[in-house]
């Protein structure tokens, strides 16, 4: 089986936006609306401060609140795990948006839905994501979370923290945050001071 | 998998196509893309890129593995950055401003380009005529300043050629390189990130400004598990990646290196060994360092005496591979910029890191010959990133350039010409070329540049945009973008030196021309023809190619030639040559030449200058989305950033009464008004400093997305403190203060100005 993932390593990330735009220029992503921005968030008081410098995008959750909602059959999950939008079928309901838990989806001027697809166009062909290959603080590592030798697999396996977005959920996510740089994880999960 | 096929295929069966819309076909997914190498021109780094081209319009570029300046990755300003291309609102056509007309008042008829290079020729050689050929002045940034700071005035004869990449940005830093280690530090900062264990930054804002190998390199080497300590006002993004912040007070720096120097001497932490073999002057600097004690800088910059001592001590167990990088923007305070910068470099030295592993290694750019032609009749110092000049003609048959004598180094300042145009001394400059300098978002006292300006007889823009100086000019030149034209050859000084070239992706959009056109065009008409003797670009860049074996075709599949470089002492060494460039053949710790001209020949730190009370001196930074005041017309970068906010302490503000996010004005310590702004309140900076992105701010409607959003740091620069080594304008002593009262601008999104922009 394969089971596409992606981790950010929080530790280095700087919140350039680089992905954000790389993602914008090569799935022509309409001004407007993206498929992945940052959240920056300081935390501390002068001066025991930290900043948090989070992309957010799709986690392609193994277990998705948008699917089950479409009344069209539109939103699925491939095989190896991206969770997919076929637009032909797709009539616009916003069900989906309503349903994630993340935002994570949006409504394109033509009238259908749209959000990040882990550049799928480029993973069928063996190419990284967009916002992986563009990254200059190489803070993005993508690949099957089944083959342990991949290097998504190997990033997580030696990060001193893995956390994802809003566990309490039960979504499961397949996109992993590493290395928080605020000791009680990631920002707005738990709380807390440093 | 959720549902079911059969649901779906009988809402819209196999082949029948959703009645509502068609399915979006992409760029990527067409058979017509194409890909042509260039280097980037959004920012001063030129990151090697590959444009995908698609029905004859750029879709995307890529970095690309083998340019060593972009390994394949790209900053967002560089992925956005095509976006400038296809800007309704660029400059389409040579403008003309309206005979009789006032400067500044905007009134235009388009013309042609014969008509505009004629027009230009006969106003030069009428200057030459009255007031002799210096009195024409020539501005440049960008690939093409080449060009017009540097070959045209060469030919033309006028030693007032300069950039703001000197006396505006890297002047203090390549004066004090050039008269430490005899070399520049060369537009590549050369710091031996892969090998380095301990980073100490001062002020340098890694991550905000993203230069994109740098950002690779820093990323890479915190990964390594290498420390960092960030020493900044405010708690920039590369604070916070840091093990320690010092926090320290504003124009104090010096103090804190002093100290540094005086620890690592005073407890005999420095490398002995390597100052011996390398270095001159180090008994003259153990002396005078003495003074510095931790407890006398404690003091000054409010960073306690045991951190600075701790720090010092960290450094030393690193050494070799602890470093200092040297930043690019270095005109901070003005009187002892230099000297912070040579305190800087002595404390690295001290480390023995200049020229060895994990601290600074030496580069040089690869050699290409010149294309053949007769010896230019003067080579002004203009400068740049990549050295200072140091190559004045002095038995030039010309006068020297308009600002000698205000300042020791030998690099034309271009804050100190515009002087001349208002007082004619020591001599008038009538005539002005503005290749890609922004003149209201770069050279502090707008106000004066503007008088200046209504002075001249001659006033040229060349630019993509129509910026706010732009609309002044007599003649406006556009310019095609990296996109559409070729230009000379990269030569870039790397640890592993290269050369990379530009293709066009696809012809120009617009009536437009680059700027190795313009040139040669103009000198032909200036009876100038003899320095110009290629037929067009690519003859030139061919010939020129030809020099290291190679053509432009093979470039146009290789984009890239890589070199080997001698980043270390070692390399040199066993060639029995010398890296270090100075008199003595030393690292030279003590200055004699510096003595010689009335100079300190050690550093010393000069307190600084005091605003008046109630103010906050304004800091200026960059934003990781935009470049200078150029991409602030480009939709896609300004809906990541679309405008600036004024950075106030949390208690400050709570004391003014000023929430997060509430609009006001900036007022300066001369009553200059700017804003609406909105204050940004965080815990992320000192009480008595407020900090501002550079770039916003705009003022022309003719760039409808830039217009009137934030606030420009320049136009509240209504004074300076001259470095009198460097000749660099100290720009961070100016005081605003924030008044409250500002109304919402209600900003339409920028989606929305970028399709009226479209559809107008």
């Amino acid at each position: 089986m394969t089971r596409l993932a992606m981790a950010i390593d929080l530790a280095s990330c700087v919140g350039c936006a680089a992905c954000s735009i790389a993602c914008k220029m090569e799935n022509e992503v309409p001004l407007g609306v993206n498929r992945l921005w940052i959240r920056n968030t300081t935390v501390g008081t002068f001066p025991n401060l930290t900043v948090e410098h989070r992309p957010e995008q799709c986690l392609h959750c193994e277990n998705p609140p948008c699917v089950p909602v479409c009344p069209t059959g539109c939103c699925f999950v491939r095989d190896d795990g991206i969770v997919d939008i076929d637009v032909k079928k797709c009539i616009g309901c916003s069900a989906c948006i309503a349903a994630c838990p993340y935002d994570a989806r949006h409504m394109l001027p033509q009238g259908y839905v749209s959000k990040c697809d882990f550049c799928k166009h480029r993973v069928d062909e063996g190419r990284m994501p967009a916002c992986v290959e563009t990254c200059p603080t190489l803070c993005r590592t993508f690949g099957d979370l089944d083959d342990p030798n991949s290097p998504v697999s190997i990033a997580i396996r030696e990060a001193r923290r893995v956390d994802v977005l809003r566990p309490g959920l039960g979504t499961e996510p397949n996109l992993y945050y590493l290395n928080t740089p605020a000791a009680f994880g990631l920002v707005g999960e738990t709380g807390g001071t440093l | 998998m959720a549902l079911g096929g059969s649901a779906q295929a009988q809402l819209f069966p196999d082949g029948f196509p959703n009645p509502f819309r068609a399915p979006p076909g992409k760029w990527f997914t067409k058979d017509d893309v194409t890909t042509s190498y260039n280097y980037c021109e959004i920012c001063f780094w030129k990151c090697g890129i590959q444009a995908s081209v698609q029905g004859g319009k750029v879709r995307k570029v890529d970095g690309y593995e083998s340019n060593p300046k972009s390994r394949g990755m790209l900053c967002p300003r560089g992925q956005g950055g095509v976006a400038t291309t296809y800007d309704p609102d660029r400059l389409k056509k040579p403008l003309i401003r309206v005979e009789g007309s006032e400067r500044g008042s905007g009134q235009y008829r388009e013309a042609s380009w014969d008509e505009a290079y004629d027009y230009i020729a006969e106003k030069m050689n009428q200057i030459k005529f009255e007031h002799g050929s210096e009195s024409v002045a020539f501005f440049g940034h960008g690939t093409g300043d080449a060009w017009f700071a540097s070959y045209l005035p060469g030919a033309w004869g006028s030693p007032n050629a300069a950039k703001p990449s000197v006396s505006l940005c890297t002047g203090p830093r390549e004066t004090a390189s050039q008269y430490t280690f005899g070399r520049g530090i060369s537009g590549h900062e050369q710091i031996d990130w892969d090998e380095t264990d301990y980073i100490v930054l001062i002020g340098h804002h890694i991550g905000e400004d993203t230069h994109n190998t740098q950002l690779q390199d820093f990323a890479l080497a915190l990964k390594r598990g290498a420390k960092l300590v960030v020493v900044d006002p405010r708690f920039s993004v590369a604070a916070s990646k840091a093990n320690d912040w010092l926090p320290i007070k504003p124009a104090t720096d010096t103090a804190l290196l002093l100290a540094w120097a005086n620890v690592l001497v005073e407890e005999g932490l420095y490398d002995a060994e390597y100052v011996d073999k390398y270095t001159v002057g180090f008994e003259q600097l153990a002396a005078h360092v003495a003074q510095y004690t931790p407890e006398w800088a404690a003091e000054i910059t409010e960073i306690p005496a045991d951190t600075i001592r701790r720090i010092a001590r960290e450094m030393a167990a690193h050494a070799p591979r602890a470093v200092l990088p040297v930043n690019r923007h270095t005109v901070w305070y003005g009187p002892d910029d230099m000297h912070r910068m040579r305190s800087l470099y002595i404390v690295n030295v001290l480390l023995g890191n200049y020229g060895m592993p994990g601290g600074y290694y030496f580069c040089d750019a690869p050699v290409v010959e010149a294309y053949p032609h007769p010896a230019l009749p003067l080579s002004p110092a203009s400068g740049g990133c990549g050295g200072g000049s140091t190559d004045v003609v002095t038995d030039s048959p010309f006068r020297p350039a308009a600002d000698r004598g205000k300042f020791f180094g030998t690099a034309t300042a271009v804050q100190e010409l515009i002087e001349p145009m208002l007082t004619g001394e020591p001599y008038p400059i009538k005539g002005l070329f503005s290749y890609g300098v922004n003149l209201f978002h770069s050279i502090p006292m707008v106000e004066r540049t503007k008088q200046a300006l209504k002075e001249l007889d001659l006033y040229v823009a060349i630019d993509i945009l129509p910026m706010e100086h732009v609309m002044w000019a007599d003649v406006i030149l556009p310019e095609s973008t990296y996109l559409e034209r070729y230009d000379d050859l990269l030569l870039q000084a790397y640890k592993t030196p290269f050369i990379s070239a530009r293709f066009p992706a696809h012809p120009p959009l617009y009536d437009t021309r680059g700027a190795f056109d313009m040139a040669k065009q103009l000198g032909e008409r200036l009876g100038l023809g003899e320095y110009f003797p290629w037929e067009n670009v690519e003859e030139y860049l061919d010939r020129r190619l030809s020099s290291i074996g190679s053509s432009l075709e093979a470039l146009k599949d290789q984009g890239t030639i890589v070199r080997r470089g001698r980043p270390y002492f070692a390399d040199w060494e066993r060639l029995n040559r010398n890296p270090i460039g100075t008199p003595s053949g030393k690292i030279e710790i003590y200055s004699e030449r510096f003595a010689e001209a009335g100079l300190d020949p050690l550093p010393v730190f000069v307190p600084p200058i005091e605003g008046p009370s109630g103010m906050y001196r304004l800091l200026y930074g960059r934003s990781p989305v935009h470049t200078f005041a150029r991409t602030h017309n480009n939709p896609i970068l300004m809906e990541a950033h679309g405008e600036n906010g004024v950075w106030i302490s949390t208690s400050e503000a709570a004391g003014l009464g000023i929430r997060h996010n509430e609009y006001v004005y900036l007022e300066n310590q001369d009553g200059v008004r700017e804003g609406p702004v909105r204050a940004y309140v965080t815990e992320r900076i000192r009480n008595d400093c407020v900090y501002l992105v550079h770039g916003f701010g705009h003022k022309t409607p003719l760039m409808r997305i830039a217009n009137g959003r934030g606030a420009s740091d320049n136009y509240l620069q209504t004074r300076y403190d001259l470095d009198p080594v460097s000749g660099g304008a100290g720009l961070r002593n100016n005081w605003v203060k924030l008044v409250k009262g500002a109304p919402d601008p209600q900003h339409p999104p920028v989606a929305w100005l970028a399709r009226e922009g479209s559809r107008a």
